[in-house]
Formats: structure tokens, C-alpha cells, sequence
């Protein structure tokens, strides 16, 4: 990826939001002593690390990876995870729920969701290897709490957020000062949206774990969702698998992430079909954002993503 | 290709700014069906007959539980035409903080005010507030035109009293657009209402869409502050040394010879590079690395601006500063002042004056600034800082004042006087804009 180019006309969006977040990273680099990205395998992560790479090109990337890994995940979306890190020879640190169950500091849930019970390992493994600055692939278009957070978003020494006593964020001046025990979480994709993810996916070629895509599954329904059978239960008494075309629009803990039926088997076509989509991300696919009005803001303020 | 517009918006309490919002989205299609019906749900659990719009945007659980926007909240929404980036900033407790944060960025800010009052006091002050922080345009959204029967001369002489006011700061006629409009019924939002015969200009997303988005002006003088150095350090990069940054105005080319400051040496640009390579020229919101002729140390902090139109480099600095915090500034206090990537201490040495919203105009000498309150003030700095007007650039022009202790964010910080009226002028004349070289984000 190498030509000279005519002197172009930065008027894209996705040349502003590209431009806005590398210079997120390099800020954070500058500022911080031991940043950490958050890296799932899903399509924000991916992007969030496609932009990591090109804002300290032709150096690698100074941070780590880390991943939560619930043990509830798609086996796709670990290999494709572990591909991306070989391929670009980065360092992962995963925190396994499974290991805090184990021992007993988190117990496993009646419903078997795995979701809530991120927060721990993740505030845990913060402060184990004393970490300052997390990014995450969070966008303020996926839900209204978010779209309250700031792009540098203050962590008390509980990993808490507290919307009441969020900095102002001026021009593009980040304020990322706190004290031992707190940290900054960054969201480098705030301005962006779910079609801006694709068509940047699209202009920049990013690959994505083949689950996004469209393919036929063994799911069934629950609460209105299709659901896929794992290790965090199958199909219930009363709840027949079926065979199916579908695809996933977000990538999550397998016992909250629905599929959606979808014929999408290309970038084009998954643009198309968000396009034209009557439903947001979360609302089509997150069992966990359905609970309450409120069920991100509190878990937010509890210290998740 | 679809372009970026980033806007605010300002009102007062009441004025009906969310279900302003609510509507854009609406009707733009950008509220999709599980949304809605959270909002049918949550309307019919108040008791409401008609579905309230401002549940889309209120999003923080005690914002729904009292009816009020805390926190500025940002929205997303595009039509075939652009995309928008919508600041929205709630016109009550902490008006200033919000407005001063919304604006920062804001390339159109719009204006709501409600046609049974008119342009109020506080309309006044946000103004005050939009034109300080040099947002190029504003558009006066007169809501509520349903509840004065759609009457022209009400609309009229609200017209005339906005004019006026911008006017006086500084705002030239082709930066202002008004527009009747009810959020509410959708009157003039998204389509063209058979109530306003009298009203020909354009519906407000039809305004939004076609502005112009002031390009960030190419024949202002270059700066761009140093965020990081790239030393890859490997096989074959052994010898890469890059400066990496975001220009913050004007535009670099190879060859360009240029001072780092606040050192002062000169060196010539080689090259500007990208992970997707090499560029001819980089101009203002640009996230490129530049490679210079001469091995020079040069770190994160330091800015590398034109050698031939220079910045001012001074530790003497006037400015005017919006108070963001609850505790109160006094001459002497020792703060950090964060400008570009460089952050250093500072003093404020003297209070020299506070713009007083009530009469609109400024108090000599006063004791202290408080929470909201805007003042002119001198600071001494640590370093010497490479600094252009606000005026001249909202980017090398500004700066945050940081508490030593806690780290929080006090100020919103300002170089000179942005603003005649803020400045003691007694009757600030109009003039043809702001002259603002960097309206960018």
C-alpha cells in the first residue's frame, strides 16, 4: 500500500473518522504508560485495530491486546482472533471467566448468560497489570447511554462510570490525568456508525470471522431471538433447532447474541442489508440490552464496555 | 462521497430541543422500529396519547425520571446528501459547560428559541457563548410557530431581534439562516409545511443539508503540534524517523521549510507519509507523519509551524477562559495548561475582567470567576507556548486549564479576546465574520 497520491480532498466521512481516531491512538501513546485494546474478534474490535496499525505504521502497535473471553464464544470468531494476532505478531492477554467461576469469584448465572459476569475479570486483569488507558470499539450510535460517554471517559478506582461527573470535552483536547488506581477508557470509534464500520470494512478490506457473513446454522428461538446451541445451552423443552440462513450483526457471548436471517453473503450485500434495516444492532441481536431502558447505563456504571 | 457537517444545538429550558432532535431523526428515518417502540412503550407508561420524541434522546435514566437533558449527548443521522454529527447540548443547569463543549467542534450551531417568547436573555448568552467559541454559522430554529397561529409578524420581529444581537458579535448575514417551525407537529423540520405560505426559505434538514461546510481555509499559515515519534527501529525501517501528528491548519508539502518550536531550529519537510503512503500535501484535521531533512530533537509537545508566518511564542499570555468547574478561580492559583500536545504549568496572574450575562456587558476587576462565568484573564506559563489568536485559529488558539490535584478539567481556555463585546466594547459593531482561519473539528 504504497503510491503516490494526488494531493486528495479530505471531504469523505470516513477520511474525518479515520482521521479522528489515529490521532485518538497516538494521543493515548503519547500520554498514557500502559494502554491496553480490547479485542474480541468482532467487527469494531477488528476496525479499531486495522486504525491502531495505521496510526504507528510503519512501527507496530506499542500496546497489548486483551481480551474477556466468557468461554461462551464462537469458535469462528476465537480462530479468527488468534489469526489476526499471529498475522500481525501482537501480544494477547485473555482473561477466561471460566477461571474466575472456578476459583469462586464469580458464580455462573440461573439463565447460564455469561455476559454480566465480563466486568470482574475485566476490572480484575485493569488492575492486575495495572493498566491506564482501555480502548474499546464502543459507538455513541449504538445506544443512548453511549451516546453520553465521552471519546476519553474517566474510570474511578472500581472501574465505574459516573455520568454526572464526566469531563467537558473541548475541540480535540483530551484530558486523560487521573490518579493511581483510576483509569481511562477511549473510544476512538465514538463518531462512528454501524454503516460507517461496513463501508470502512469495504474500503479498507478489512477480513472479519466468516460468521458475519451469511450461512446456514442450527438455531432456535428464545424471546424472540435465534439463538444458536453451545456450550451455554441448547434449545429448551419447549424450543425446536431449526436449520437456517442467517448471519450475525454483532458478535458477542453465544447466550445473548441472536442471529439474523440473511442472504448477505458479501460486504455489498451486508451494506445493503443495514441500509435497509428497521431495527438497530443491538435491538435485532442483544438479549442483554433488552432487560430494562436503562440495562446499559447500569451496567456501565458497574464498570462494562 | 458524502460530506461531514458537525453541528450543535442551544436553547432554553422548554424550548423544545429534544423533540426537536427527536423530529430530525424521525423524520430522517434514523429512529428505527425497536427504538420507536421503546418510545410508544415508555409514552404510554406516562400516560401520554401521542408518542414523546425527546425519550429518543434522553438517554440517562435520571434525565427520564425528571424530564430534562443533563449531559451533552451526540447523535448521529445521514441523508443521501451528508452525514451529521449532532452535538446536543441542554439549555439549563450548566448551560455554559454544555454549550461551550458542544461548540467547540461545531461547524453550524442551531438556535431554538420558542415563538411566544422570542429571543430571551438566555438566547442572548448562548449566542454570546456560540460566537465566542467561533461556530462560522448559526441557524434560529423559531419553534412552536404553532402556538402563535403560524403568525408572520411574530416570526418577523423575532427575526429582526436575532439579527441584531448576531450582528453585533460579529456574525455577517450570509452565516445566519431562520426558519418557522413547530418539532412538535413537523412543521418546516424535514418537509415543507402548508401552515407558513408567508415562509420561502428552506425547511431546517433542507438548510442542514446544503450549508456550505467551510473548508478548512488553505492559505493560512501551517501548524501542526507533534503527538508522537515513530522509530520502527526494524530491518527495513532501520533509519524511520517520523513526527507524527494531525495538522491543525493550513497545509504542508514536501519541501516546505519549517521552524519546530519552542526550540526555533529550521528544517525542510521530506516527506509526508501514511500507512497507505506517501502524500504530495496534508491540510488541516490531516492524521499524517512527517519526515524532516535534519536529524533534530524534536518530541511530543513541540509544534511544527511555517518558518515564515510564524506563531507567537510567549509565556505572557491574555485570555479569556469559560469556567467550567464549581470551584473558583482566583488570582494566583497554580493550574496545568494542556495546548496541542504540550502541557505545562501555569499562574493566573490577574482577573481583569468578567462578562457579565445579565447586562451583556463586562465587570472590571472582579474577586473571582465562578462555575459558567466567562472572563478575561493573564496567565503565566511555565514554558513558553507557540500560540495563535483564537480568532485566527481554533485549534493553536485554544487551550484547557487542568487542576493540579484532581486532574479535572476547569477551563475552557481561549488566546486574546475573541469577542469586542467581551472585551469592554460598549457597542460592538458588525463586521463581515469572524475570521476564523480553522473551523474544523
Amino acid at each position: 500500500m504504497s503510491l503516490l497520491t494526488d494531493a486528495p480532498l479530505r471531504t469523505d466521512n470516513l477520511d474525518a473518522l479515520e482521521s479522528e481516531a489515529i490521532h485518538i491512538f497516538r494521543e493515548v501513546a503519547g500520554e498514557f504508560d500502559r494502554p491496553v485494546i480490547l479485542f474480541s474478534g468482532g467487527k469494531d474490535s477488528t476496525v479499531l485495530l486495522h486504525l491502531a496499525l495505521k496510526a504507528f505504521w510503519p512501527a507496530p502497535v506499542p500496546f497489548a491486546l486483551l481480551h474477556v473471553d466468557t468461554g461462551h464464544n464462537f469458535q469462528e470468531v476465537l480462530d479468527f482472533r488468534d489469526d489476526v494476532v499471529r498475522l500481525h505478531d501482537l501480544r494477547l492477554v485473555v482473561a477466561e471467566v471460566q477461571d474466575w467461576i472456578d476459583d469462586g469469584r464469580l458464580q455462573e448465572r440461573p439463565d447460564g448468560t455469561r455476559n454480566p459476569l465480563q466486568t470482574v475479570p475485566l476490572l480484575d486483569t485493569i488492575n492486575e497489570r495495572k493498566y491506564d488507558a482501555v480502548f474499546g470499539g464502543g459507538r455513541r450510535d449504538e445506544e443512548k447511554a453511549r451516546a453520553k460517554e465521552r471519546i476519553f471517559s474517566l474510570r474511578n478506582a472500581f472501574g465505574q462510570w459516573e455520568p454526572r461527573r464526566q469531563r467537558p470535552e473541548l475541540w480535540n483536547l483530551y484530558n486523560g490525568r487521573h490518579k493511581p488506581g483510576e483509569h481511562v477508557r477511549v473510544f476512538p470509534l465514538s463518531n462512528w456508525t454501524e454503516l460507517d464500520i461496513w463501508r470502512y470494512i469495504q474500503r479498507e478490506s478489512i477480513n472479519l470471522p466468516s460468521i458475519y457473513y451469511s450461512h446456514q446454522r442450527e438455531v432456535f428461538l428464545r424471546d424472540g431471538m435465534w439463538l444458536a446451541s453451545g456450550p451455554w445451552g441448547g434449545p429448551r423443552d419447549n424450543e425446536t433447532a431449526e436449520l437456517k440462513t442467517i448471519r450475525y450483526r454483532t458478535v458477542g457471548d453465544g447466550s445473548c447474541t441472536g442471529a439474523v436471517e440473511s442472504e448477505a453473503t458479501s460486504i455489498e450485500d451486508v451494506i445493503a442489508e443495514v441500509t435497509a434495516s428497521r431495527l438497530t444492532e443491538r435491538g435485532a441481536t442483544r438479549a442483554d440490552d433488552r432487560l430494562s431502558e436503562a440495562a446499559m447505563e447500569d451496567r456501565k456504571r458497574e464498570g462494562y464496555f | 462521497m458524502t460530506d461531514l457537517l458537525r453541528l450543535a444545538t442551544a436553547g432554553s429550558v422548554d424550548d423544545g430541543k429534544s423533540t426537536l432532535v427527536g423530529r430530525l431523526l424521525y423524520d430522517t428515518k434514523s429512529v428505527l422500529a425497536d427504538q420507536l417502540d421503546a418510545v410508544h412503550r415508555a409514552s404510554a407508561d406516562k400516560g401520554l396519547s401521542t408518542p414523546d420524541l425527546s425519550l429518543l434522546v434522553d438517554g440517562l435514566r435520571s434525565e427520564r425520571e425528571q424530564g430534562i437533558t443533563i449531559d451533552v449527548a451526540y447523535r448521529y443521522f445521514a441523508t443521501p446528501k451528508r452525514n451529521f454529527v449532532l452535538a446536543d447540548t441542554p439549555g439549563h443547569v450548566q448551560y455554559t459547560r454544555n454549550t461551550v463543549t458542544g461548540a467547540s467542534t461545531a461547524q453550524l450551531a442551531v438556535v431554538l428559541v420558542d415563538a411566544r417568547k422570542g429571543v430571551i436573555e438566555q438566547t442572548r448568552r448562548h449566542i454570546v457563548v456560540l460566537a465566542l467559541l467561533g461556530v462560522p454559522r448559526l441557524a434560529l430554529a423559531v419553534n412552536k410557530i404553532d402556538l402563535v397561529d403560524y403568525s408572520e409578524a411574530v416570526y418577523q420581529q423575532i427575526v429582526q431581534d436575532f439579527h441584531a444581537h448576531a450582528h453585533g458579535l460579529g456574525y455577517a448575514e450570509d452565516a445566519l439562516v431562520t426558519i418557522p417551525l413547530s418539532a412538535l407537529v413537523g412543521d418546516n423540520v424535514v418537509d415543507r409545511s402548508a401552515n407558513t405560505p408567508w415562509y420561502e426559505g428552506p425547511t431546517l434538514l433542507e438548510h442542514l443539508e446544503s450549508v456550505p461546510v467551510d473548508a478548512d481555509p488553505r492559505d493560512v499559515p501551517f501548524r501542526f503540534p507533534v503527538q508522537y515519534v515513530i522509530r520502527p527501529r526494524t530491518e527495513d525501517f532501520k533509519d524511520y524517523r517520523g513526527y507524527a501528528g494531525q495538522v491543525a491548519a493550513g497545509v504542508v508539502r514536501a519541501g516546505d521549510e519549517i521552524v519546530v518550536l519552542p526550540g526555533g531550529r529550521t528544517t525542510t519537510v521530506v516527506k509526508i507519509d501514511t500507512a497507505d503512503g506517501e502524500l504530495e500535501e496534508a491540510t488541516a484535521g490531516q492524521s499524517v507523519t512527517l519526515l524532516l531533512e535534519h536529524d533534530l530533537d524534536i518530541a511530543r509537545g513541540d509544534l511544527l509551524a511555517t518558518a515564515n508566518a510564524r506563531p507567537r511564542l510567549t509565556d505572557e499570555l491574555d485570555v479569556t477562559l469559560c469556567w467550567l468547574s464549581d470551584k473558583e478561580l482566583r488570582a494566583g492559583a497554580r493550574v496545568l495548561i494542556k495546548h496541542g500536545t504540550k502541557t505545562t504549568q501555569g499562574m493566573v496572574v490577574t482577573l481583569r475582567s468578567r462578562f457579565d450575562e445579565q447586562s451583556l456587558s463586562t465587570v472590571d476587576g472582579p474577586e473571582s470567576l465562578g462555575l459558567n462565568e466567562i472572563g478575561q484573564v493573564s496567565l503565566r506559563t511555565a514554558e513558553q507556548l507557540p500560540v495563535d489568536d483564537y480568532s485566527q485559529s481554533r485549534r493553536t488558539g485554544a487551550f484547557l486549564v487542568i487542576d493540579q490535584a484532581d486532574g479535572s478539567t476547569l477551563a475552557a481556555g481561549l488566546v486574546g479576546a475573541p469577542l469586542p463585546i467581551l472585551n469592554g466594547a460598549q457597542s460592538p459593531t458588525p463586521s463581515d465574520g469572524h475570521g476564523l482561519v480553522n473551523p474544523g473539528p
